[in-house]
């Protein structure tokens, strides 16, 4: 039984390996691409839709409305990244009902480096919000005293965002082996309906926080806009 | 007793026990909040979207201490470095 599909190697060449991890990656990157590469290359703005672009339009709606609803700002500024982390971990979560498919997202090394996507990008959004001086202000906020423990939060947090991830779907893909020793049949495939609500519920988790972390390092920028567009309202209304 | 069969006896009784305290202890948690969240929607359903999606996110930021007690006992079982020292240890003899 293999609990990371990092420990199936295909092939080895010195220190280059081909592990399982990467092939599924590819996998999921070639799904991704070709599909959205064969829907958007006939794109109408007609009446009449294809059905592919109706399900890319569903999508993209999605994730511009969950992003506006919790940030409270423009979505577009994060569908890039926030829509490219979702949409990767919940293919490769709902892939993993295939037989042979381990699913990608089973690995501490992938999970790992989405994690650290997620820390490298939040002070590259704070920063070109709000400026560098103001970001490293918002680490002694609100008090010096506080500063090892906001390092510290923001290190835990990109850890506790990678073993999260990992620790759900490689433990579905372990119940998943323990119950076909022991009780075949019946129970493998009703946890395996359950891993693919949990895979998504993960994906659509992963995305959110990351988007949360990334929102309360604009945080300053978006409290002035308020209050902005409040006064503004108040001197069209007096 | 030799230190084989010490590591590999503590190895399990820890993984069991890892899990065995923390996946009670956070159902528990989990419990309280998901109560909440259904007293909440039942109170207000017109705030039904935000509350399920702040349970939603609340309920799995819970879950992962959970989750990191089965990873811990994972790799007690599957992936144990001082079993792993201690197997090379008495095979390279």
């Amino acid at each position: 039984m293999h609990i990371t599909p990092d420990s199936i190697i295909y092939w080895q060449s010195g220190p280059v390996r081909i592990s399982a991890t990467l092939v599924f990656t590819w996998v999921v990157m070639a799904i991704l691409v070709l599909g959205s590469w064969l829907v958007t290359r006939r794109l109408t703005t007609d009446i009449q839709l294809s059905r592919g672009q109706n399900l890319l339009e569903i999508i993209v709606n999605g994730i511009r409305e969950q992003i506006r609803d919790v940030t409270l700002q423009d979505p577009d500024r994060y569908l890039p990244f926030i829509g490219t982390l979702f949409l990767f971990i919940a293919v490769s979560n709902v892939l993993s009902i295939v037989p042979g498919f381990s699913p990608p997202t089973g690995s501490l090394s992938t999970t790992a480096a989405l994690a650290l996507c997620v820390f490298v990008t939040v002070p590259i959004y704070g920063i070109a919000d709000r400026g560098l001086v103001e970001f490293l202000k918002s680490y002694v906020q609100p008090n010096v005293l506080l500063l090892p423990f906001n390092i510290l939060g923001e290190l835990t947090r990109t850890v506790a965002l990678a073993v999260r991830l990992f620790g759900n779907v490689m433990s579905g893909s372990m119940v998943g082996a323990i119950l076909l020793a022991i009780a075949p049949f019946f129970f493998p495939i009703v946890m395996n309906a359950l891993g693919l609500l949990i895979g998504l519920i993960q994906a659509y988790i992963f995305s959110i926080l990351s988007l949360v972390f990334i929102a309360s390092a604009t945080r300053a920028q978006q409290e002035r806009q308020i209050a902005e567009a409040s006064i503004v309202k108040e001197e069209t209304n007096g | 007793m030799d230190s084989v069969d010490l590591i590999g006896m503590v190895s399990i009784i820890t993984a069991g026990v890892t899990v065995g305290i923390g996946a009670p202890i956070t159902a528990i948690g989990e419990g309280w909040a998901v109560s909440r969240g259904m007293t909440a929607l039942a109170q207000q359903p017109d705030a039904a979207p935000v509350i399920t999606r702040t349970l939603f996110i609340g309920v799995a930021m819970v879950e992962s201490s959970a989750i990191y007690c089965f990873v811990v006992s994972m790799v007690l079982i599957f992936a144990n470095p001082f079993w792993n020292y201690v197997v090379a240890a008495s095979g390279g003899q």
